[in-house]
């Protein structure tokens, strides 16, 4: 029985490696060797998460019934007093090495895809450079062993989503797109750090296993502190919830994650679809116990709501947008909520622990899926040169391959039974039904919402009104087919796996079911979706006018996402920068640096004024120095 | 000690030479004539070294042997001062002080 897990670090080392030669020889390296050497390098890495995924879930017996923990690897990195210190190590525990999987997954096909994507590209080498960069933070950041390691390597995936979202930093859009995910983020990320420190404080450590320790002093001393009539402890873990949102993209902090479109379509299926916008939910996740435990859940329960808020809102807007990536961005943004609303019902025993693992389980089946979508949207993208609808249609005689695995995406994000999405979503209703009621109609509703602008899209792009191409669109290169494939059947086959034995809160699982009633409610919420979608755009038809008519306003408001980004322009634009910065910024000028420079010009001017003294006449000089002396002994034999 | 000839007298003396040392280095343009104004100078404190130490302390010689030094060390200084006025008739092929004006503000 092998439990030597020491070779994880490798996970972390080879990305790095790869990042470090591809990012300083960038120059030197051919763009056919280095997209090699990114496929191979991701191909070493997944290898090994999928050997440490088998080993942990097969191999190694649990204790007591229970997923133990491992660490690959652990150092003390710091120490700040005799309990307090911050490790460096890996943490190996079901979610950690679920995410390994996941990440490594759906890096290797993004790798794989990028090279027929990129093709031609001058920053070819660049991008796989940057692309190892992300790899190896998401990797930092799901093995991360307590909350000062995860806030590294979340800033760390910060900065790469930055230099991918600006990848095209010669288009000013891009440019204005990282920036404003760049600074939203960190903007959240100050509530996360201000969230670790009174962790520290009061919670009195940063590890993961004593703070999630149900017995722990963490847990058990809650009520100690308070502040506004909560504890202190809820408020670091609304704090950090607050990074979470900002990274994945919650409501009202989602506004960067449209924009981030503008980077290149396999850094959307990479960043902002699978990985780094699920690392809120894997953050909430990781300190589940607490949360949970907390003052009655508390934190949840807003985690619960903003997770619903954000499901719908992005849902709505969906509906309207006419830009496939952001029709994307949007859906990602709606499940994601589903993730943080099916943590937020979630209990910590036995069966009632079925939020969670349904968020776990979600987040597996949507990277998928949803990595499929952005990598087929790409390959529709790369074909007719255009990210708008009203450029597609009837595409699917042209590319069958790009179509049916955009449909079996679009089938399991839409809950059809036999597809990934229905089993995971089948599990988020039933927590969400029997746990809060009102929080489960809205994700029905959202459900069939979901069902209807997938197929929407689906229909606008590959069927819908014939369009006459000049040149004929062709399908995609087999680099980024192979990847397709391969994800549509990760689109099916993580259905049938029993997640509910492997991710559960409490580590022990059960085994799990479908619940026929709920099933069937959701599937027939889903299918009447997709009905109404086949009706409205299967052919041209005059449905979709008349029903934006009729909504009218509400249509408009939704067209232009409920006009949040101007409310924002309007807080930083007037209210900060005119009503607050500008009248700073007056007194900084005009009290603080015009006294400096006063007393700068000040001498200045006298300067001018006895420089004349400085004549370079050698007898002007001896004149004054024998006249000082004259007149100190004048003073000598007269005064004194 | 000088029949006759008392220490104020001596003294005034030295001073008049003294200030038409001082009027000299102040008024003079040619370097040269600033340098032999310099050592008018330099001659006053020789000789009040010797008048002092011979009207009011006759037992010691330390003012003589000053007095010695001083005579050596002007003399190192004037070969100094000279090689610098030629350096300077060789840049400037002159020797009169408005030349060195150069070094002001």
């Amino acid at each position: 029985m092998n439990m030597d897990f020491s070779y994880t670090i490798f996970i972390l080392i080879i990305p790095i490696a790869m990042f470090i030669l591809l990012g300083f020889f960038y120059n030197k390296i051919k763009p056919a060797v280095s997209g090699w050497i990114g496929v191979a390098g991701l191909t070493a890495v997944a290898g090994m998460s999928y050997y440490t995924a088998y080993q942990y879930f097969f191999n190694i017996p649990k204790v007591d019934g229970k997923f133990q923990t491992f660490f690959g690897f652990k150092m003390n990195w710091m120490n700040f007093t005799d309990t307090l210190r911050i490790d460096m190590g890996i943490l190996l525990d079901p979610i950690s090495i679920m995410m390994l999987a996941v990440v490594s997954t759906i890096s290797l096909m993004v790798h794989i895809y990028s090279r027929g994507y990129m093709k031609g590209d001058r920053g070819y080498t660049k991008f796989f450079a940057f692309l190892a960069l992300f790899t190896f933070s998401m990797m930092g950041l799901v093995v991360a062993t307590n909350l000062f390691q995860i806030y590294i390597f979340w800033e760390l995936v910060g900065v790469s989503s930055f230099l991918l979202i600006g990848y095209y930093y010669e288009k000013p859009s891009a440019v204005a797109a990282a920036k404003k995910a760049f600074i939203v983020t960190r903007f959240a990320d100050l509530g996360f750090l201000i969230g670790i420190l009174l962790m520290g404080y009061y919670g009195g450590s940063y590890d993961f296993m004593e703070l999630n320790n149900p017995e722990g002093p963490a847990i058990m001393n809650w009520a100690s502190s308070s502040f506004m009539g909560l504890s202190v402890i809820t408020w670091a873990l609304i704090l950090m919830f607050m990074g979470g949102a900002g990274k994945s993209a919650m409501f009202p902090l989602h506004i960067w994650l449209p924009d981030a479109m503008e980077g290149p379509t396999p850094v959307s299926a990479l960043i902002h679809a699978a990985t780094m916008v699920v690392a809120g939910v894997y953050l909430v996740a990781r300190l589940f116990p607490m949360f949970h435990f907390v003052e009655n859940g508390f934190a949840l329960n807003i985690v619960a709501w903003v997770g619903a808020i954000s499901s719908l809102i992005a849902a709505i807007i969906a509906l309207t947008q006419t830009d496939i990536k952001r029709i994307l961005a949007f859906s990602t943004m709606s499940q994601i909520g589903y993730m943080m609303l099916a943590l937020g019902v979630s209990e910590y025993d036995g069966h009632d622990g079925i939020g969670y693992i349904a968020s776990m389980w979600h987040l597996f089946t949507h990277a998928m899926f949803k990595a499929l979508l952005f990598l087929g949207a790409g390959s529709v993208i790369h074909a007719v040169h255009s990210n708008y609808m009203k450029d597609m249609g009837g595409l699917h005689k042209y590319m069958k391959i790009t179509s049916i695995t955009f449909l079996i995406a679009a089938l399991s994000i839409s809950g059809v039974p036999g597809f990934s999405g229905f089993f995971s979503k089948d599990e988020i209703l039933v927590a969400a039904f029997h746990h809060n009621k009102p929080i489960y109609f809205i994700t029905l509703f959202v459900a069939g919402l979901t069902a209807f602008y997938m197929f929407r899209l689906y229909f606008s792009i590959f069927w819908g009104k014939k369009k006459e191409y000049e040149h004929a669109p062709h399908e995609s290169p087999w680099s980024m087919a192979i990847p397709l494939i391969f994800l549509a059947i990760m689109s099916i086959l993580p259905g049938y796996l029993p997640f509910t034995e492997w991710l559960a809160p409490d580590r022990i699982g059960f085994h799990g079911h479908i619940d026929y009633t709920m099933a069937t409610i959701a599937t027939l919420t889903g299918l009447t979706g997709i009905f109404l979608a086949w009706l409205f755009y299967f052919k041209p038809s005059i449905y979709p006018a008349k029903v934006s008519a009729f909504f009218g306003k509400l249509y408009k408001w939704t067209f232009n996402k409920f006009y949040i980004d101007e409310v924002y322009l309007f807080i930083t634009k007037i209210i900060i920068f005119k009503g607050i910065s500008a009248p700073f910024a007056w007194f900084d000028k005009k009290v603080v640096d015009a006294t400096m420079e006063g007393i700068g010009n000040k001498t200045v001017d006298l300067s001018k004024g006895i420089k004349g003294m400085q004549s370079g006449k050698l007898q002007d000089y001896a004149f004054a120095f024998a006249g000082g002396v004259f007149i100190l002994v004048l003073i000598v034999m007269y005064v004194m | 000690m000088i029949e006759n000839v008392s220490i104020y007298e001596l003294l005034t003396l030295t001073t008049i030479l003294f200030f038409i040392g001082l009027y000299g280095f102040l008024t003079r343009k040619n370097l040269i004539t600033m340098l032999m104004a310099i050592e008018l100078l330099l001659n006053t404190s020789v000789i009040n070294f010797v008048v002092i130490n011979k009207y009011l302390y006759p037992d010691v010689l330390q003012g003589v042997y000053f007095s010695i030094f001083i005579i050596a060390v002007a003399a190192a200084e004037t070969a100094l001062a000279i090689s610098i006025i030629i350096n300077l008739y060789r840049l400037k092929t002159s020797v009169d002080l408005s030349e060195t004006e150069t070094m002001k503000y």
